[in-house]
């Protein structure tokens, strides 16, 4: 198992703080029958980070989300708002804001009213709560529409009532699930880059849930890779991309091509009887097998002959801005390389044979 | 155990959820389960002694051997009769293109929201000594309508429409689609009919069976006045040995022997064919086509189900006649003494009935759906015990409830008898079952996750269901009023046991009226009630459009 590298948080400056977190669902039929959804997470997060929990589906991340909004009852470990213990905290007294993956906007409110919703139960006058809607309404471009039922609201505005919702309440913690997952893809985006700008500008600490690897890295100030329950690697999104924990990282963010060699001394490791640079460090002893992760944009083909590795080209695809070139290097398996301005340098035949070079700063040897 | 523990410290973080948990709880069972267990207490515990000498009288005792027989025949032909009846109903106004559907669909609600009896009236002035039929027309001398077929005849008229109402959602969910599947694949009419829709609606069907079962076998109006000395059955004994005889322990005997069957057949329903109802869910009811009858069938079937319908509006129409009669049978002039005996003597029964009914509706209502919200939605120790005890008097006749009750609230620590209070809560607790049933349905229906963002928007979870739940299944709640009103104006059994010299019933006053040989007032107070219950359906419908306007728009 790759190892937990927690992104040093002192406990005092922590804003949200997981620790040993643990929920194994027991089925209500066979009690002796659980399904472990979360196991053993520790986290620490800063005020004003906005932190993605990415990982496949079913791994746990609405499961953690939920044990954070207090849905969820947590079988082992603590959760701390600031240096507050909130295990024990109603969902209602938790100040954690949440917008839901089905939005969950109230059917029989219109828009006003349910922006409004938790500023009545907190009993503020009308004139501040008529400001704060109005406020927020324009800060999420709903300006106009609050008189509407939600029925008559297109998908992506009813995303922003359940944002506003949230904003509106001055949370301490603002929780999100996948809100982006039901929306067309160039709303998406739209709404991500809102989302983080508003998020930049409220500097609300945030949790956001997602399995789509992009999202996280654009969105990110922290992402944390999750795996069957566990958390596989914390960092920022240059750190899980370029120096990934494990194989299971390198392999879920972005496309990874694996090399399997041995390690030669604490700066270069031997590939298919080749040496390879790896200048940022190979930790383990001599003589010990290795993997090294290279992405596709870090392997240059050599057409012509030359390269330190050779290969026969099994397939090739050209995608406009680059072409992708998949060969077959012995005792490798298959590599993906990206070949940049494909259309002017061209692509392989399938079966012609090629050399390829990683780049060395680009090489990454995983921890064993 | 350490769940449990670990629920209810869950659960007290929400104090004031917590504290309407055991209040529901702790009613349940002084409203529900005390009642029925005083009974059973009552038929095998006599002046401090355990005794099963009561039993042993069913045995020895002819009269109470018969009661069981006669009761346990005539539910079961009336469950068969009533169900096909139901089922030919529900077959023409959801299959064929036959005129007059809607006509012939209202005609055959008009009994549901009828008092229980009605039936039993309308018999009695067309087939009784003096019956416009029997003696007018045909000039028989002693025909005699009481006993058995009398019975039966009046209890298919009034349980044939809960089976229609029940199997005409089940046909309405079975798309037709799957008919014209089977004739695409070469079946004929007649196989498509008895290879598809009827296998599909069959555990439809037999749960409609089992509901006309239980009705019939709790009926107690209909015997008291229909079944006479010599057929004795279970409802109307138990209460002559409570009332005439002044016999508790023998009257809380045949209860607990009456609520044998309908437990049983409850049980069946709940856990077994209710598993078994694999309708095909297509979201809407399809507009049907009606290529599964030819002409003749359809006809033919429209014949009978329109003779239902001639009948009801016979019968209906004989009670306005008779309401307005001077003495049926003699003298048939037109006169008002029926009616103004009814504002002037009865009106007194007719304040209690509506006040105790406006009372109880909303209570139950609510009740009901905090009930379906609970179970659905939270989690605590005892959910299924709650869920059970709360539809639990759906399956008791309403006999064994009103013994229950004045043998459970007789008595310190709680003493109801003669009070206003005694019918509310029986009618609350008898009525609450569907209301919670209907808001168990929608409410399953309703995305979990819009009521946690209530929660998490700050609202506790009694806020939650009044902002949120509550609105959201509106539907359900008002059909749920309208049940438990319907109910409240026409119930009988266990209300004949609780009402006082203070507090009457209009339904008791009709059937001392027949008792009396008054039929005249018996149909007078007869269609007040039906109207009254008329007005009350149309202002909830009234409510309904009303708040319907802001939420019926709404896409889930
Ligand atoms: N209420 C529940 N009861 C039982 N198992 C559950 C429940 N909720 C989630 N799980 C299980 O926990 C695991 C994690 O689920 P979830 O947190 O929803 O994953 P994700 O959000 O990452 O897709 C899954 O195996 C899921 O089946
Ligand atoms: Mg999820």
């Amino acid at each position: 198992m790759a190892s937990q590298e927690p992104r040093h948080v002192d406990e005092h400056e922590a804003d949200l703080r997981i620790v040993g977190l643990g929920k194994t669902f027991v089925s209500p039929e066979d009690p002796s029958e659980g399904v472990v959804a979360v196991d053993d997470v520790n986290l620490s997060f800063r005020k004003g980070q906005l932190v993605t929990l990415l990982g496949p589906s079913g791994c746990g991340k609405t499961t953690l989300l939920r044990m954070i909004a207090g849905f969820e009852e947590p079988t082992a470990g603590d959760i701390f708002f600031g240096s507050a213990r909130v295990n024990e905290l109603a969902p209602n007294r938790r100040d954690a804001a949440m917008v839901f993956q089905s939005y969950a906007i109230f059917p029989h409110l219109d828009v006003f009213d349910n922006i409004a919703f938790g500023l009545r139960l907190k009993h503020l006058d009308r004139r501040t709560i008529q400001d704060r809607v109005d406020t927020v309404a324009g800060l999420v471009g709903l300006e106009g529409m609050t008189k509407r039922p939600p029925s008559q609201l297109s998908g992506g505005q009813q995303q922003r009532v359940a944002l506003a919702r949230c904003i509106v309440m001055e949370p301490r913690l603002l929780l999100f699930d996948e809100p982006l997952s039901n929306l067309d893809a160039k709303l998406r985006d739209q709404m991500r880059v809102e989302i983080r700008d508003l998020q930049q500008r409220l500097g609300i600490t945030s949790v956001y849930v997602t399995h789509d690897q992009v999202e996280a890295m654009a969105l990110s100030d922290v992402v944390v890779v999750m795996n069957a329950g566990r958390v596989e690697q914390v960092g920022n999104p240059i750190e899980v991309y370029a120096r990934p924990a494990s194989r299971f990282v390198a392999d879920f963010i972005g496309k990874a091509n694996f090399l399997e060699g041995r390690a030669l001394d604490g700066t270069a490791i031997e590939v298919a009887g080749v040496r390879v640079d790896v200048p940022n460090g190979v930790p383990h002893p001599a003589g010990s097998a290795v993997t090294a992760v290279v992405r596709p944009e870090a392997l240059t083909l050599h057409q012509t002959g030359g390269g330190s590795l050779r290969g026969r080209v099994a397939r090739t695809a050209f995608l406009g801005s680059l072409g992708e070139v998949v060969v077959d290097v012995p005792g490798q398996g298959s590599w993906l390389i990206d070949v940049p301005n494909a259309a002017e340098v061209g692509l392989p035949g399938v079966d012609d044979e090629v050399g390829v070079t990683p780049s060395a700063r680009s090489v990454h040897v995983l921890p064993a | 155990m350490r769940a449990a523990k670990r629920q209810i410290e869950i659960l007290a973080r929400d104090p004031l959820l917590l504290a309407v948990v055991v209040v529901i709880f702790a009613a349940i069972a002084t409203f529900v389960v005390y009642p029925l267990a005083k009974v059973f207490l009552a038929s095998v515990l006599v002046r401090g002694t355990w005794t099963l000498e009561h039993y042993e009288l069913l045995t020895t005792r002819r009269l109470y051997r018969n009661a069981l027989v006669n009761s346990l025949q005539v539910a079961t032909f009336v469950g068969v009769v009533g169900t096909a009846l139901g089922f030919l109903i529900a077959f023409v106004v959801t299959r064929t293109d036959v005129p007059f559907k809607r006509v012939l669909h209202m005609l055959t609600l008009l009994p549901i929201i009828s008092p229980p009896f009605v039936g039993a009236i309308s018999i009695l002035f067309l087939f009784g000594f003096n019956g416009l039929v029997t003696k007018q027309l045909l000039q028989l001398q002693d025909f005699n309508i009481y006993g058995r077929w009398g019975v039966i005849a009046s209890q298919i008229f009034t349980f044939a429409p809960l089976a229609y109402l029940s199997l005409r959602g089940v046909l309405q969910s079975i798309s037709p689609t799957l008919e014209d599947a089977a004739f695409n694949i070469g079946a004929g009419k007649w196989q498509a009919f008895w290879k598809v829709t009827f296998p599909l609606a069959l555990p439809g069907i037999f749960s409609a069976f089992l509901v006309v079962f239980i009705e019939s076998i709790s009926d107690f109006g209909n015997p008291l006045v229909l079944a006479g000395a010599a057929f004795p059955m279970l409802a109307p004994q138990a209460y002559l040995e409570i009332t005439g005889s002044f016999n508790l322990a023998r009257g809380a005997m045949l209860a607990t022997i009456l609520l044998l069957p309908s437990l049983t057949a409850f049980a069946i329903q709940r856990y077994w064919v209710s598993r078994r109802q694999y309708v095909t869910v297509t979201g809407k009811p399809t507009a049907s086509t009606s290529k599964l009858v030819t002409p003749f069938a359809k006809w033919t079937l429209f014949g009978i189900v329109a003779s239902f319908a001639l009948l009801v509006v016979a019968f209906y129409a004989v009670i306005v006649v008779g309401a307005f009669t001077r003495v049926w049978g003699f003298d048939y002039s037109f006169t008002l003494q029926h009616m103004n005996y009814v504002f002037s003597v009865g009106l007194d029964s007719v304040r209690d009935t509506l006040l105790i009914a406006i009372v109880s509706t909303p209570v139950s209502g609510l009740l009901g759906m905090l009930i379906a919200f609970l179970v659905v939605r939270r989690t605590f120790p005892g959910k299924a015990a709650l869920e059970f005890g709360s539809i639990l008097s759906y399956a008791v006749p309403g006999t064994v409830v009103g013994i229950g009750y004045i043998l459970a609230f007789n008595a310190p620590p709680l003493i109801l008898t003669g009070t206003f209070a005694i019918l509310v809560l029986a009618f609350v607790f008898r009525y609450v079952p569907v209301g919670i049933q209907n808001g168990i349905a929608v409410l399953k229906q309703i995305d979990p996750s819009i009521e946690e963002a209530a929660q998490n928007l700050g609202a506790d979870g009694v806020t939650t269901f009044r902002k949120i739940t509550l609105p959201l299944i509106a539907p359900a709640f008002f059909s749920g009023l309208v049940y438990a009103f319907v109910r409240a104006m026409t119930a009988i059994s266990a209300a004949i046991f609780l009402v006082s010299a203070n507090w009457n019933l209009m339904t008791v006053q009709i059937l001392n009226q027949v008792g009396s040989g008054r039929l005249g007032v018996a149909a007078a107070f007869s269609i007040l009630t039906i109207v009254l219950v008329m007005i009350a359906i149309a202002i909830i419908g009234f409510l309904v459009e009303r708040t319907g306007k802001t939420t019926s728009t709404i896409r889930f």
